[in-house]
Formats: structure tokens, C-alpha cells, sequence
């Protein structure tokens, strides 16, 4: 049987070593090498090696990145909330109302995902601009008199752009924990006298918070490495800490300063993931008692 | 009975407003690629195709298109490869480390593509390698391996094992069973893989964009057009065939993984593979 075992796990890591060995040497020690890099300082054209706590110093003391290190988790945050809060009725209705045409409804909720991403956020643009299709509408069907300014290059508008990049991220991962919801629990709570809201948060709700906990995740974290929605439809109050960290490694030829930035802003987002992970397993255990 | 309609009609406009909000910038697309007018705002003025004809003589375009065909085929192929072991690996043993392993090779899901492209640039630069289509290549076989995992994973599960052993019975070396049996039944999962990841790779821009050389992908070529407003009806008739395409790939992925699913005799309509 230990021969037999030791046969099989022999077996399964020579079968996933060449994947494992491009996750290495692709993956791992490139973030390795971004952490060192994060300690050495840029001496114009040379990388100084010694290392130096310099670079988190001004990533974390200057006010500019500060500044920027706040907004974008304060964005972030905005958008997956968004996100998240928007996209659960979605997930709902198609779970628990749509009988028949389920897959029909995924495939046409995932299939504007796969357009070029670059062009979608342009097209936010078109839509939410000065003589964007929003205010057109709204001009010519009378509601207001000039157009609306507070729509486009600021926070609002990444907010809008991002909440619709990342909704199919959100309403899947919500779909399938209310999929595995036994209806049979709904229709006891039923008979045991629940009404229709009471039902939805006593049961439903506690058992797809699994689902809604990695629809948050999903879209929490890509969301502060986003630079291209920032850069298009941000304005200057919308810049993230992504801007800053391309202009680092580009323009400014700072890369210790940029990989300081990058190396930053991953350890505030697992920080907060793991706090919103370990909050919503609590969540969960208090709903199963 | 009257109330629960109510509440129904409530869900459902709420779900068709939303449906609105998801497809309004991609309807968009066609109205502009066929709007006479080097604007991009209402009124539309009047019906051409000449931003499509535009297309066909300009070469920078045509260069970024043939750079874009090869890295998206490379990756697929790649990480179709790469997929495929870390999949069956998965599926067929138990092995040490599992978890942690199968951790790394799915990490690029959870890591924004921002530190993947500075990582993998910190690397280049500390090797002395110069940045060429290459490099494009290896960040998005990165990103790509998870999904092709995800895809392959359900064909492997959906694999009798007892077909193979049969097989090795019957006398066949373990490369023939693989090419007589194994294969044929994966297919339709290998094709819906590298139809998925070709696709992937030929919409990423922030690894492109990061690690392209003097060679640019079409997503960084769009991108560097964005910036003159006479170029963009030229970019939308572009990005009207660009969605044609992905959206037919989609399709006939979307049909070889149902076929994959349906030989082992499971509901298509899981979001297996999708996410």
C-alpha cells in the first residue's frame, strides 16, 4: 500500500513537474527578485545592491504615495462593493427564477467580458463624456439643460467603468454557491412559517456567503492593479497607485522605487483579503450554529 | 400568488437593466465603426464602411495584427501543453505537496497582471535579456495556464480509466495508448482550451505592454492610437471585427466543452471552465 502510495505521489509530481518547474522560474523567482529589488537603490544607469530600506520609507512616508496608496485601496473597496452589491440580484434571479435557458444566460452574461478590454473602457469614455450617448439621452429626452460634468474623469466614472469590466467575475462565483443551495431548506423554512425576506436571510444569504466572499476577492484584487480604467476615464483625482507604479518603471526610471510600490500595495490587498476571508468564515459559523 | 409576481417582475427588470448596462459599450462598437464621422459622439451622421477599407492599407496595423496571431498561438499551444500535465496530474494522483503546488501554477488568477508584467521585466533586466515578442510569450502563459487547467481538469475527470488499462492490456506502449486512446477523448477539451487561451492572449494588454519589445501586439497598437481622436473611427471598426472573432471562437469553444461534458454525461450548463 506506502510502496503503492509512494508509486502514485512519485508519479503525479513527475507528471506536473514541467508546469511546476515554468511556475518557478517564471513566476516565483521573478516575485522573489521583485522583493530584493524592492531593498537595492537606482544609481541613474547602475542598480546599487545594498540593501536599503530607502525605497519603503518614501513609498510609505511621501506624501504623493500616500496619498495615491489610499485612494486606490479607497477605490478599490468603492468599486468591489459596487460590484458585488449589483451583481448579487443578477446571480439571484438567474439561480433561483431562470429555469430553463440557465447556460443561455451565463454565456450572454460572460460573453461583452471577452471584447478588448482597452476598447470597453474607451467605450465608457464615448458613453459618460461631455457630448457622451448618456447625456445626449438625457438632453434630448429634456431631464436636464446642459450637459453633466461630474460623470467622466473622476472616480465615479472608474467606478462605473470598473463595476462593469469585473461583473462577470462577480455574478459567477455568487451563482454557483446559490446553485448549491438544497432548495429543500427554503421550502422548511417555508412550512416553519418564514416569510419570503426572513427566508432570504436566514437562509439563503448565510450559505452564499462563500460565493460572495470570492466574488470579493476576485474583484478586489485585480482592481487596485489596474492601470489602463485610472489612466482613460480617472481624470487626475482618479490615479491609482498602478499609474505610479508604470510611471516608475518607465519615465522614471526608478524601478527599486516602483517594486517598493508594488511590493506595498500586494501586502495592503493580502492584508485585506485576509481579514475579509477570516471575517466572512465567522459569518459563515455563526450561521450554521 | 399575486405578490409573488410582483416580486418576480421586480428581479427580472432589475436583470434586464443590468443586461443593458453590460452590452451598452459593446453595441456601441458596430454604431461608430459604421458612422460617417471622424467624431465619436451622437448625432450619427451617416452610414460608411471607409474606416473598414482604411484598415486594409496600413501596415503598422498589419504588423501588430501578425505579431498579436503569433503570441496568442505560441501561448495557447504552450499553455495548452502546460495545462495539460498540471491537469491530469491533478485529477489522476495524489501527490506531496499538492496543494501548495497546484497553489503557485493557479496564483496568476489572484495576482493583479501589473505584478506579473513587473516581475517578469525586474527579471529580464536583471538577466540582460532584451524585450521581444518572446517575453510577451512567457507572462501570458502565465495567465493562460489556469484557465486551460480549468478546461482540462473536466476532460481528464470525465476520462474512464479502465479504457486505458485496456489499453496497456491489449499491448500498447504508454505513448500509443496516449496517442489511440487518451487523446481522441480530450479533444474536444484540448480544442475548447486553445481556443480560450489563444483568446486570452489576444486581448491582454498589461503584460503586452510592459514586456513588448520594438515588436508591438495589437492591443498595445490600439492603445497607442487611442491617443489621436482622428484615429479612433479606424479603432472601432477594428474592435467591431476583433469582437466578431472572439465571439465565434467563443462560440465553438463554448460547443466543444459542452460536447466534453456531455460525454461524461453531466449538465452543460455548469460554469465549469468558465471561471
Amino acid at each position: 500500500m506506502s510502496i503503492d502510495a509512494q508509486n502514485e505521489g512519485r508519479k503525479g509530481l513527475l507528471l506536473v513537474s514541467p508546469t511546476f518547474a515554468y511556475a518557478i522560474l517564471l513566476l516565483a523567482a521573478p516575485l522573489i527578485l521583485v522583493i530584493l529589488f524592492s531593498f537595492w537603490t537606482q544609481d541613474y544607469l547602475d542598480l546599487d545592491t545594498t540593501p536599503t530600506l530607502a525605497n519603503y520609507k518614501e513609498a510609505w512616508t511621501a506624501p504623493l504615495y500616500r496619498e495615491l496608496m489610499l485612494r486606490s485601496l479607497r477605490i478599490s473597496v468603492l468599486v468591489t462593493t459596487v460590484t458585488v452589491l449589483s451583481a448579487f440580484p443578477v446571480a439571484y434571479y438567474v439561480s433561483f427564477r431562470v429555469k430553463e435557458r440557465k447556460a443561455l444566460w451565463l454565456f450572454l452574461i460572460t460573453a461583452p467580458f471577452w471584447t478588448s478590454y482597452l476598447l470597453r473602457v474607451f467605450l465608457w469614455k464615448v458613453i459618460l463624456g461631455y457630448n457622451g450617448v448618456f447625456n445626449s439621452a438625457l438632453l434630448w429626452a429634456g431631464i436636464i439643460d446642459e450637459p453633466l460634468q461630474f460623470i467622466l474623469y473622476n472616480v465615479n466614472a472608474v467606478v462605473i467603468t470598473l463595476a462593469h469590466a469585473w461583473a462577470p467575475f462577480a455574478i459567477l462565483p455568487i451563482f454557483v454557491a446559490l446553485e448549491k443551495i438544497d432548495r429543500s431548506l427554503l421550502e422548511a423554512a417555508e412550512d416553519l412559517g418564514d416569510g419570503p425576506v426572513r427566508r432570504f436571510f436566514r437562509i439563503t444569504l448565510p450559505l452564499a456567503i462563500p460565493g460572495v466572499m470570492a466574488a470579493t476577492l476576485i474583484v478586489l484584487i485585480p482592481t487596485v492593479g489596474d492601470f489602463i480604467t485610472p489612466r482613460l476615464v480617472g481624470g487626475t483625482e482618479g490615479l491609482m497607485i498602478s499609474n505610479m507604479i508604470q510611471v516608475q518603471f518607465g519615465k522614471a526610471n526608478n524601478a527599486p522605487l516602483g517594486a517598493a510600490l508594488a511590493v506595498s500595495s500586494m501586502f495592503i490587498v493580502g492584508g485585506l483579503s485576509l481579514l475579509i476571508f477570516l471575517a466572512s468564515r465567522r459569518v459563515g459559523r455563526v450561521a450554521e450554529d | 400568488m399575486a405578490k409573488r409576481f410582483k416580486k418576480l417582475s421586480w428581479l427580472q427588470a432589475y436583470a434586464s437593466v443590468y443586461m443593458v448596462f453590460l452590452y451598452a459599450p459593446v453595441v456601441l462598437l458596430p454604431i461608430f465603426a459604421f458612422n460617417d464621422s471622424t467624431v465619436i459622439a451622437f448625432p450619427l451622421s451617416g452610414f460608411t464602411t471607409d474606416w473598414f477599407a482604411s484598415l486594409r492599407d496600413n501596415s503598422a496595423l498589419k504588423s501588430a495584427v501578425s505579431n498579436s496571431l503569433i503570441v496568442a498561438i505560441t501561448a495557447a499551444m504552450i499553455s495548452t501543453i502546460l495545462g495539460a500535465f498540471a491537469a491530469r496530474a491533478g485529477v489522476r494522483y495524489r501527490f506531496p505537496a499538492k496543494r501548495g503546488i497546484m497553489g503557485l501554477i493557479l496564483l496568476p488568477l489572484v495576482l493583479p497582471e501589473i505584478i506579473i508584467a513587473v516581475a517578469l521585466l525586474v527579471m529580464l533586466m536583471r538577466l540582460g535579456l532584451s524585450l521581444s515578442l518572446w517575453t510577451v510569450i512567457v507572462g501570458h502563459v502565465l495567465v493562460c495556464v489556469p484557465f486551460s487547467m480549468a478546461v482540462l481538469n473536466s476532460a481528464f475527470s470525465g476520462l474512464d480509466q479502465s479504457l486505458e488499462e485496456a489499453s496497456f492490456d491489449l499491448g500498447e506502449t504508454a505513448w500509443g495508448t496516449f496517442r489511440r486512446v487518451t487523446f481522441p477523448l480530450i479533444l474536444p477539451g484540448v480544442i475548447s482550451s486553445l481556443l480560450i487561451t489563444f483568446t486570452i492572449s489576444l486581448d491582454e494588454f498589461i503584460i503586452a505592454f510592459f514586456l513588448t519589445g520594438t515588436d508591438v501586439t495589437l492591443p498595445v497598437y490600439i492603445w497607442s492610437q487611442l491617443r489621436f481622436p482622428a484615429k479612433l473611427p479606424g479603432v472601432m471598426a477594428l474592435g467591431t471585427l476583433l469582437l466578431l472573432l472572439t465571439i465565434s471562437l467563443l462560440v465553438i469553444a463554448e460547443f466543444f466543452r459542452r460536447r466534453t461534458a456531455q460525454r461524461r454525461g453531466l449538465d452543460a450548463s455548469t460554469t465549469e471552465g468558465l471561471i
